[in-house]
């Protein structure tokens, strides 16, 4: 089981690290789809099966599709790929790099010290169990997240609305006549 | 070891029944299609025209098998492969007879609609990598399409799930001993084979590539075996939410103790296929809007009013 754990670990800092460095935006999307499947892959090894679905059904499978399908409609072409090898300068990444090198390394020397390590365990988690823990002790949580999607949606209907325009040639002229 | 040797032998078995099934679903579908149309259909090749899916298979696999020179290649090779590839993940959770599983998994329904919905990608991206404006249209249908449909279909099995307790397939087919799940569900199991039409771009709902007028929709420029791909991953499909429904709204493989279950599941789903084959033949293409009109205006609100009255008679059953 470890061995597998350490495989999709790199699977996915492996395909993460490519997300940034492709210059194709679509490529870089579907390493993102990658890193999202591998993730669900190490929900699903921690034996959290359920996370691990609904990281798929939801990340992999509805908002990355969005995402696609909006980068498709803009039909990026060559260019783009040109302006992101421009952006992609040292210049641009050395900053939040150094400050994610003092973290990361932060990260290892807390690892290290702490010996409460957690191991791969035989423990499985319900969708019972999560739905217990949503719906009780997290229930403000879970009702504040339903109102804020809530507002979202209603936002959403409110910029998406417009006035009802014929576009069809014959009606025009009539209007027109 | 001697239940790693019977997993890959399972594994092995299905995946050659379930391809062999897909295959000649071709000459069953046309032949079956012509029936109810007045017509003959293949009737040449062999006896009742069925060497007609030879015939295919290897017309399929000597075609020129040709890449656009403005194609993304890499995507373009594996947009077909994603489809097959996710409908048969699916199967790995669907119990056949008791014990002729391959895992039964303790969430087995939502690692259904987990592949069904990464199927979506090879429709995007074999429509977007093709760097064609039909294929690209044709993409983009599929992509809203089954984004939106596949919002429904997980929301109309809920229902069976609060009956039965479990997201695990075997459980759900148990707790449908006394009576099956149509007899409680009755709109669910609606949406949920309209989502599944839906889903698998069958028609009436095949507008991703309607060929009237899209040419051939995401799969315009794909030829060859890569066209062959998208032609059994939609066959797969078909078995898939044909066996889905029987799983979940008609007891499976359970039956009458005269013939044995997995023959009773196979019947089952047999008669499914048919239906899927009828609905081809007897209705017309929704327009693009119509469609999206219909699922979001009508199915949600009736899939949610399902869930809600459902939950409601399970507490009021329970106390």
């Amino acid at each position: 089981m470890e061995i597998a754990f350490y495989i999709t670990a790199a699977i996915t800092i492996i395909s993460t690290l490519l997300v940034i460095t492709r210059y194709n935006p679509v490529h870089a999307l579907l390493y993102l789809v990658v890193s999202l499947l591998s993730l669900g892959m190490i929900f699903y090894l921690l034996g959290a099966a359920f996370a691990a679905l609904l990281e798929v059904i939801i990340y992999a499978g509805a908002i990355m599709v969005l995402f696609i399908f909006v980068i498709m409609l803009l039909n990026l072409g060559k260019e783009t790929a040109e302006q992101e090898k421009k952006w992609l300068k040292p210049k641009v990444w050395a900053g939040p790099a150094i400050l994610a090198l003092v973290l990361f390394i932060e990260l290892c020397i807390l690892l290290n010290t702490n010996d409460q390590a957690q191991y791969i365990s035989e423990l499985h988690v319900d969708p019972k169990v999560v739905a217990l823990s949503l719906f009780r002790p997290y229930l403000i949580g879970v009702e504040l997240a339903a109102m804020l999607l809530m507002a979202g949606v209603v936002g959403a209907a409110h910029i998406g609305q417009h006035k009802k325009t014929v576009l069809h040639r014959f009606l025009q002229e009539k209007e027109g006549t | 070891m001697s239940t790693t040797i019977y997993y890959i032998l399972m594994i092995a078995i299905l995946l050659f029944v379930l391809t062999t099934i897909a295959a000649w679903l071709i000459w069953l579908e046309r032949r079956v299609l012509a029936l109810w149309q007045d017509r003959y259909g293949p009737n040449r090749a062999g006896p009742f025209g069925l060497f007609i899916v030879v015939a295919d298979t290897i017309k399929l696999f000597f075609k020129e098998d040709w890449i656009p020179p403005f194609a993304d290649k890499f995507i373009f090779v594996i947009a077909p492969a994603i489809v097959a590839a996710a409908v048969l993940m699916s199967f790995v959770v669907v119990p056949f007879a008791p014990g002729i599983v391959v895992a039964d998994l303790n969430i087995g329904l939502l690692f259904f609609l987990a592949m069904s919905s990464l199927g979506v990608y090879s429709i995007v991206l074999g429509g977007w990598a093709s760097n064609n404006k039909y294929s690209l249209l044709g993409a983009l249908r599929g992509a809203s399409q089954m984004i939106s449909y596949e919002v429904f279909m997980g929301l109309s099995l809920m229902g069976v799930v609060m009956l039965s307790g479990s997201f695990r397939l075997t459980d759900i087919v148990l707790a449908q001993q006394d009576y099956w799940f149509i007899v409680t569900q009755p709109v669910g199991f609606v949406i949920f084979l309209i989502a599944g039409v839906a889903e698998t771009h069958r028609l009436p709902f095949d507008i991703p590539e309607a060929e009237s007028e899209l040419v051939a929709g995401f799969h315009s420029e794909y030829s060859g075996m890569k066209f062959g791909m998208f032609f059994i991953g939609e066959y797969l499909g078909v078995i898939l939410i044909s066996s889905m429904v029987v799983t979940l709204f008609f007891g499976g493989w359970l039956g009458p103790s005269f013939l044995p279950g997995v023959v009773w599941f196979f019947l089952k789903t047999f008669v499914f296929i048919l239906f899927f084959i009828l609905l081809r033949a007897s209705l017309p293409r929704p327009r693009y809007d119509q469609l999206m009109e219909y699922g979001w205006k009508v199915l949600l609100p009736l899939a949610l009013l399902n869930l809600l009255i459902t939950g409601a008679v399970v507490l009021v059953m329970k106390e």
